[in-house]
């Protein structure tokens, strides 16, 4: 039985598994010592750490890109804007608290938390109440969001010059692992709990699969929408919150650039039908990391920062290619042509 | 002497991996005629319109359009033989004005003559009496002019045989009206229409002859003025009148000391079922019934709240209870077995176990999630209560044949504990054996004190099952049967004449 579910759960994941394996043995052709770690002033540094660090934003959003997809049927293009603002409003809170404490952090942190909602409270009314497709309804969002990002800040790049934001975004002392590794590590147990105590699952995956038919189950659609939606708003606000501790200043324009793509394409890579339905939060968070691990392997094989993008898109092509329905349905018939030979008969039901 | 034919198709077959869609079909169409095309859901009709308007490819047979042979590969090679089609739902384009719709599409226009063509648009519309201008936007017409324009535009493209596929089932009866002022028009001019509809009333009204179809195969041709309604009625529905089969039916419950379970005063919905007054009492199995479209699944969505309510009021154990969403129904111990099982009923990626879980988890609440465990207790519990065949309670449930989805469907309610059950259309498009399953549970509910609304395109099942039939015909309640010896024909001549 546990092993049934095991195998089950595994062949949803097969996919970014057999990537995320294939980039690790491409590493170690390139260097045996690609899982070695260092210790530097008290916290580990080498391959792997450096891209779990790296992701971890990447990560927290997929999560919530993960939920939006599955209920809404659509993506979230606005997911970097909204963490440039969550943490425009985080900046100017803590610089204007006076003194930078463990309290005014958390403070400015929850305030964050909140705008990350209200902004997902309007993403979500645009998609469940007035039925606005999703990628509509956010490109609002993603049009003036660095612009009102820009606005919060007041002037150019406010810098976050102190010992405890920069121990959130670094190291903190005491801990060997980078405090962003941490957090995203505490963001996706919550997760798992959340989902765990409540019925977010099953409700926002009927409603994705079929509306209509949740709504005679006695669930309310809109609701879930509101509620998955406002829950990328929070994963935004966590997300914008370590990127700017790990940089130190708010740079407005700069900022989460082009991750709404990133973590769509994770969410992508994990298994999940962008048409909504049944998620695998999992599988995001493997491809959040492949995509993280995929960049920073362009990188060792020396390849030009410039060209960088342009290698990344040729193997997204490729995997997607190698995962669509079309490739998949060939190897299926081709399967059966060498097994029972039973093609004529598969033909004539297709036709 | 017999009039022109203008279509003749001979030995019609149409098969679809699985089901046999048409036999040896014969059908005939008269020179400035109007003949009906009738038959319940899945009798053919829709097959057989496809065919003649060239949607699908014939297996076998012969088609003659005014004599010649004629094969059809695609809908534009039936339109240049002369067949014009217009469907229920309006296929132009609501935001292009009349005369563009008019003539949109139609080839050798490459460069638009605005005003020539404005004015031929005028000069068809007032031919035909449709009251529309030419540069009206289409969207500002009502359906029953934009219905008009349609077959107008079918008519300028010289159209001999024009096919009507339910193009009153939108419009009321004023505009049903006008509508049939235009075709007998039309057939003043010599077209041959193929008429499709639900409403009987509009066949007597209309037509001059009928062709019945019955799961696939051709039941007769007949003369309208010689064929009365409930003799209609009882071809589509496959029972000679004189069949009187020795039926099991539940034990009646006339007990009218009980007062009500459930009752309904004026209730009516936005999807236009007109007021009514319903009752049912502890452990009665009653059930609406009527030809599709006569407002028997309206009625009961109605009680469930399915579709928005407009007005009425709802007693439960004889105090009122506010029901504005399916939600509140389930909460008052009310579930609902939609008719439509792949697009209301089943979550179709979900798996067996979560299709079954899924009403009572919702009434439970969203912070109270069964645990796994509790989940596959529940759903072992009811596989093997309803005997549902699956692979296990992991499968999709899309995986599962129809009979065994309705069970799972079932299973959902049952699992809730309801104190009333509507099941609309729960033994369509399953075999014999679940279909005999499934009233067995609605009579074993009954007795263990459940209430139940049952709802059967099939008479027989109806007759075996429910203790009481509300009537329905045109979304109103037009009578009710009751008592030990109902028959067939009885209910058959109720639904055709619409009084008891």
């Amino acid at each position: 039985m546990i092993m049934g579910k095991l195998k089950e759960k595994l062949s949803h994941l097969i996919l970014p598994l057999s990537v995320l394996a294939i980039l690790i043995v491409v590493n170690l052709i390139k260097g045996a010592d690609y899982f070695s770690v260092t210790m530097i002033n008290g916290a580990l540094y080498g391959n792997i750490p450096n891209m779990l660090f790296g992701a971890s934003e990447l990560v927290i959003l997929s999560i919530g890109m993960t939920l939006v997809t599955a209920s809404s049927r659509g993506q979230d293009i606005s997911v970097g804007v909204a963490a440039a603002i969550t943490s425009a409003v985080f900046v100017q809170i803590l610089m204007n608290s006076g003194e930078i404490t463990w309290l005014t952090i958390l403070v400015a942190f929850l305030a964050s938390c909140v705008v990350g909602i209200l902004i997902g409270a309007f993403n979500g009314s645009l998609v469940a109440v007035f039925k606005v497709q999703p990628m509509v309804a956010t490109l609002i969002l993603f049009t003036a969001g660095r612009s009102i990002s820009f606005m919060i800040d007041g002037k150019l790049s406010p810098v976050l010059a102190n010992e405890l934001t920069s121990q959130i975004g670094g190291v903190m002392p005491g801990l060997p692992i980078q405090t962003p590794i941490i957090l995203t590590a505490i963001f996706i147990v919550i997760v798992a709990v959340f989902l765990k105590v409540t019925n977010l699952r099953l409700y926002a995956e009927t409603v994705g699969i079929n509306a209509k038919a949740a709504r005679l189950n006695g669930i309310n659609p809109t609701k879930i929408l509101f509620m998955t939606y406002m829950l990328l708003g929070i994963c935004c606000a966590v997300a914008g919150f370590i990127a700017v501790t790990k940089s130190g200043r708010h740079d407005s324009v700069n900022i989460l650039k082009y991750i709404e793509m990133d973590a769509i394409l994770a969410v992508a890579i994990g298994g999940n039908s962008l048409g909504g339905g049944k998620f695998s939060i999992t599988g995001s968070i493997i491809g959040a990391y492949t995509i993280e691990m995929l960049s920073r392997t362009l990188l060792r094989l020396e390849v030009n920062p410039e060209t960088i993008k342009a290698f990344k898109a040729i193997f997204i092509i490729i995997l997607m290619v190698v995962s669509s329905p079309v490739v998949r349905g060939y190897l299926a018939t081709a399967k059966k042509r060498i097994g029972v030979g039973t093609v004529g008969d598969l033909a004539k039901k297709e036709a | 002497m017999q009039s022109e034919k203008v279509l003749e198709m001979q030995g019609i077959c149409k098969t679809f991996p699985g089901v046999k869609a048409l036999s040896n079909v014969n059908f005939t169409l008269r020179k400035g005629e109007v003949h009906a095309l009738m038959g319940e859901n899945g009798a053919g009709k829709s097959t057989l319109v496809k065919v003649m308007t060239g949607v699908y490819e014939k297996d076998a047979g012969r088609i003659e359009v005014e004599g010649r042979a004629v094969h059809f590969k695609s809908p534009q090679e039936a339109q240049n033989s002369g067949i014009g089609t217009v469907y229920q739902e309006i296929t132009l384009c609501p935001n292009l004005t009349v005369a563009e719709n008019m003539f949109i599409g139609r080839g050798k226009y490459t460069f638009v003559n605005w005003k020539s063509m404005n004015a031929k648009t005028a000069k068809l519309l007032e031919s035909l009496g449709i009251p529309a201008r030419p540069t009206q936007q289409l969207s500002s017409c009502s359906l029953a002019v934009q219905q008009m324009i349609a077959i107008a535009r079918a008519v300028d493209m010289d159209c001999k045989i024009l096919v009507l596929d339910e193009p009153t089932s939108s419009l009321d009866a004023d505009e049903v009206g006008k509508l049939f002022v235009l075709m007998r028009e039309l057939k003043s001019r010599g077209v041959g229409i193929v008429f499709i509809t639900h409403f009987l009333d509009q066949v007597y009204e209309i037509s001059d002859r009928i062709t019945v179809l019955r799961n696939g195969e051709l039941i007769g041709e007949y003369e309208a003025a010689s064929l009365p309604q409930f003799e209609l009625v009882s071809k589509m529905m496959g029972k000679a009148l004189d069949e009187v089969e020795n039926l099991k039916r539940h034990e009646v419950f006339a007990n009218d000391a009980v007062s009500p379970v459930f009752e309904a005063t004026g209730l009516s919905s936005a999807a236009g079922v007109k007021p009514f007054d319903f009752a049912i009492r502890q452990g009665e199995v009653n059930g609406f019934i009527g030809l599709l479209g006569s407002g028997r699944s309206e009625s009961v969505r109605a009680i469930y709240a399915a579709d928005k309510i407009t007005g009425g009021e709802m007693k439960l154990n004889g105090k009122k209870v506010k029901i504005t969403e399916p939600i509140d129904a389930m909460m008052q111990g009310i579930g609902y077995l939609p008719e439509d099982r792949k697009g209301d009923g089943i979550i179709a990626d979900l798996s067996v176990r979560d299709n079954i879980i899924l009403a009572m988890q919702v009434m439970k609440g969203f912070f109270k999630p069964l645990s796994r465990k509790q989940a596959e207790g529940f759903a072992d519990e009811y596989i093997k209560r309803l005997n549902i065949k699956t692979a296990s309670m992991n499968t999709p449930i899309k995986q599962l044949s129809g009979g065994n989805q309705q069970k799972v469907i079932l299973g959902r309610w049952l699992l809730t504990h309801p104190k009333y059950l509507i099941l609309d259309e729960p033994t369509r498009g399953i075999d014999i054996g679940t279909k005999v399953e499934i009233q067995k549970l609605v009579l074993k509910l009954a007795e263990e004190g459940v209430s139940v609304t049952f709802i059967s395109s099939e008479i027989d099942e109806m007759l075996r099952t429910c203790s009481r039939l509300i009537v329905m015909k045109d979304r109103q309640i037009v009578g009710e049967l009751s008592g030990t010896n109902l028959t067939q024909k009885d209910v058959m001549q109720v639904i055709a004449g619409g009084s008891v």
